[in-house]
C-alpha cells in the first residue's frame, strides 16, 4: 500500500470512530432521556467516558487526515469548495457535540455523587439534566453535520 | 476524501455502502459496549440495549452495507473481470462471514434477555456473554474490512 493509502485508510477509520460514537451517544440519549434515577445515570454515563476517547479520536483523526491527504493529493487543494464546506461542518459538528455534553456530564457527575452517598431514590435535577431539550436539538445537529460532511466526502462537488 | 474521483452514477451506491459500513461499525460498537456493561451489572438493561441495538440498527445496517455493495460491484463492472483484487475478497469474506455472526449474536443476545427475563434479571448471563464474544469478533472483522475497502491492498 503506498503513503496515500494509508492515509485513507486511517482516515476511514476515524471516520468509522466518529460514528461509532455518534451512535453510542444517540442510543444513550434516546434510552436515557428523562431517566431520573441516580444509579441508572451513573452506569449509562460511565460509558459516556469510552465514547469521549472514540469521539476525540474519531474527529481529530478525520480533520488532521483529511487536511493531510487534500495536501498529499495531486487531484485536490485544501481550498477546495467541498473540503472547506466538510472543514465549516466539521465546526459546527464539533462546537454542537461539545456543548450537547455539558448537561449529560453534570448529570452524570451528579449521579455518581448521589449514588456514592447511598442515595438512589428519583432526583429531579437529574430529570431535568438528562432531558435537557437543548442538548437533545445540539446531538441532532451533530449528527446532521456529520451525515452531510459523509455526502461531501462522496459526492466531491465541484471536483 | 473517501475515493478518487468517479462517474456521478456511482455515487448513490457508494455512498449506501459507505454509510451502511459505518453505522455497521458503530453500532457494534455501541452493542458490544453494552454488552461489556450488562457482563459486570444491569444485565436485564443494558442486555436488552445491546440486543435491541443488534436488531434495529447492526441487522438493517448491514443490508444497506451489502445492496450498496452490490450495487456499486456491477456500477464498477467488477462482474466481468476474471481475477478480482484482494481488498474486494477481503470484503467479501468479512461481509459474509460477519452477517452471519451478527445473526448469531442476535439470537445469542434475545435468548439471553428472554432468559433473564424469566429469572428477573439473575442467573449466569452465559449467553449474554457468548453474544458479547461474537459481537467482538463482527466488529474486529469490519474494522479488518474498512481498512482494506478505504486502502485496497493489492
Amino acid at each position: 500500500m503506498a503513503f496515500y493509502d494509508w492515509l485513507l485508510a486511517l482516515h476511514v477509520l476515524a471516520a468509522a470512530s466518529l460514528v461509532a460514537a455518534l451512535t453510542l451517544f444517540t442510543v444513550m440519549i434516546l434510552s436515557s432521556r428523562h431517566t431520573d434515577v441516580p444509579s441508572r445515570v451513573a452506569r449509562f454515563w460511565g460509558l459516556g467516558r469510552f465514547g469521549t476517547v472514540i469521539v476525540s479520536v474519531g474527529t481529530l483523526g478525520t480533520l488532521i487526515l483529511g487536511i493531510w491527504l487534500a495536501i498529499d493529493s495531486d487531484a485536490y487543494q485544501v481550498w477546495d469548495g467541498w473540503i472547506i464546506a466538510a472543514i465549516v461542518l466539521w465546526v459546527i459538528a464539533a462546537g454542537a457535540g461539545q456543548r450537547s455534553g455539558v448537561p449529560f456530564a453534570k448529570a452524570g457527575e451528579r449521579a455518581r455523587e448521589l449514588v456514592a452517598a447511598g442515595n438512589d431514590a428519583p432526583d429531579a435535577e437529574l430529570g431535568a439534566l438528562m432531558g435537557d431539550s437543548r442538548a437533545f436539538l445540539l446531538h441532532w445537529v451533530t449528527v446532521t453535520a456529520t451525515l452531510a460532511i459523509l455526502v461531501l466526502m462522496i459526492y466531491k462537488p465541484g471536483a | 476524501m473517501l475515493a478518487a474521483i468517479r462517474p456521478d452514477s456511482w455515487n448513490f451506491p457508494l455512498l449506501l455502502h459507505v454509510l451502511g459500513a459505518l453505522l455497521l461499525v458503530g453500532s457494534l460498537t455501541t452493542a458490544v459496549a453494552f454488552q461489556f456493561v450488562a457482563w459486570r451489572s444491569d444485565r436485564l438493561s443494558f442486555g436488552r440495549l445491546a440486543f435491541r441495538t443488534l436488531l434495529f440498527v447492526s441487522f438493517p445496517a448491514w443490508w444497506l452495507m451489502r445492496i450498496g455493495a452490490e450495487w456499486i460491484y456491477s456500477k464498477e463492472g467488477w462482474d466481468n473481470v476474471s481475477q478480482e483484487p484482494d481488498w474486494l475478497g477481503i470484503g467479501y469474506i468479512t461481509a459474509d462471514a460477519g452477517g452471519l455472526l451478527i445473526l448469531i449474536a442476535i439470537i445469542l443476545a434475545g435468548l439471553n434477555v428472554r432468559s433473564l427475563r424469566k429469572r428477573e434479571g439473575g442467573g449466569g448471563g452465559g449467553l449474554g456473554k457468548a453474544a458479547t464474544v461474537v459481537a467482538t469478533l463482527a466488529l474486529l472483522a469490519y474494522i479488518v474490512a474498512v481498512w482494506a475497502m478505504a486502502g485496497k491492498p493489492g
